[in-house]
């Protein structure tokens, strides 16, 4: 079996206000190097397949349709192996 | 008319849709998500609501439900939709409508009173307005912000198509009379044909006897007199 690990990101034009919140928190914690931060989404599809070339146009296109909008957000993944359960 | 709201896993909207038309004396009824036939309306109304719990991104699994493929193909022959709310986020999501709702500003679920100003008398939905008009629309929602890049907007603006902007009392639009922090502080867009609408606030919460305003009543009166006057 192969596992898709998909991040979604908000593109760099986009406002976080997740991200510029959490920022404020930590910098009131102290952590007074933080620059920013942004919060992306992160997915983990499993497949009944093991031909990684085979999948990832399927993966491609389905962030491509469902996962990510492109009109605010980038995608990338990777695939791994995983073990039969 | 005859009009048939949607009704999505979700939606808490669908009824109040359907009530307001029904009010009006329109033949109105709601169409479960999982049907596939839109008995033959004059308007689509896509509601307010939660589809799909807001997963993924409010609007991206409704959009995929079995009645849009209707719905798609309802918009691709002309026909007329508003979409409120999350109704809204399901048009952008189906590309029906231009641009993305995203998170408040703020952050905040917020649900208030809120002033629009008429962009323009030039919509089915503003049919007889006059441009300037200030409505007081109710809004509730936490992923209201209106995103859209910058040459998309220039566009959209060019082309007369922000229909609603969120104002003062005294129709100034200010980034103090934006609830959300929506682009130009756009509240509610057409299409390119003019035939669908998308707005954030609820025209359906201001169109009862029961509540403060009624200046609903002016959108979806301005939508019955643009059809009775054979457009």
């Amino acid at each position: 079996m192969l596992k898709a690990k998909i991040f979604v990101q908000l593109k760099p034009s986009v406002l976080d206000p997740q991200g510029k919140a959490v920022s404020g928190t930590l910098s009131q914690l102290g952590f007074d190097t933080v620059q920013s931060t942004r919060i992306s989404r992160y997915i983990e599809i499993v497949f009944a397949e093991n031909d990684v070339e085979v999948l990832r146009p399927k993966v491609k296109e389905i962030c491509d349709t469902l996962l990510a909008n492109p009109n605010t957000e980038t995608y990338h993944f990777d695939i791994e192996k995983v073990a039969e359960s | 008319m005859r009009v048939s709201v949607i009704t999505f896993p979700g939606s808490n909207c669908d009824i109040d849709s359907r009530d307001v038309f029904a009010d009006l004396g329109h033949d109105s009824r709601t169409i479960w998500h999982k049907d596939t036939d839109l008995q033959n309306p004059d308007l689509v109304v896509l509601p307010g609501g939660f589809s799909y719990g807001d997963y993924l991104r409010s609007g991206a699994l409704a959009r995929f439900s079995p009645v849009m493929k209707e719905v798609i193909s309802f918009a691709k022959q002309g026909g007329y939709i508003l979409g409120i709310c999350n109704g809204f986020q399901v048009l952008t999501e189906a590309q029906l409508l231009p641009g993305s709702l995203l998170a408040n500003e703020n952050l905040d679920f917020i649900c208030r009173h809120q002033y629009i100003r008429v962009e323009t008398g030039n919509s089915p939905w503003t049919h007889g307005l006059d441009k300037g008009r200030i409505l007081d629309i109710p809004i509730a929602h936490k992923k209201g912000r209106y995103h859209l890049d910058q040459e998309s907007l220039k566009r959209l603006e060019d082309n007369d198509q922000v229909i609603f902007r969120y104002a003062d009392e005294e129709g100034r639009i200010t980034p103090e009379a934006n609830p959300n922090g929506s682009v130009n502080n756009i509240a509610g867009i057409c299409s390119e044909n003019r035939r669908i609408l998308g707005m954030m606030p609820h025209p359906e919460r201001a169109a009862t006897k029961a509540v403060v305003s009624s200046d609903g009543y002016e959108i979806l009166k301005a939508f019955e007199s643009y059809l009775a006057s054979g457009n």
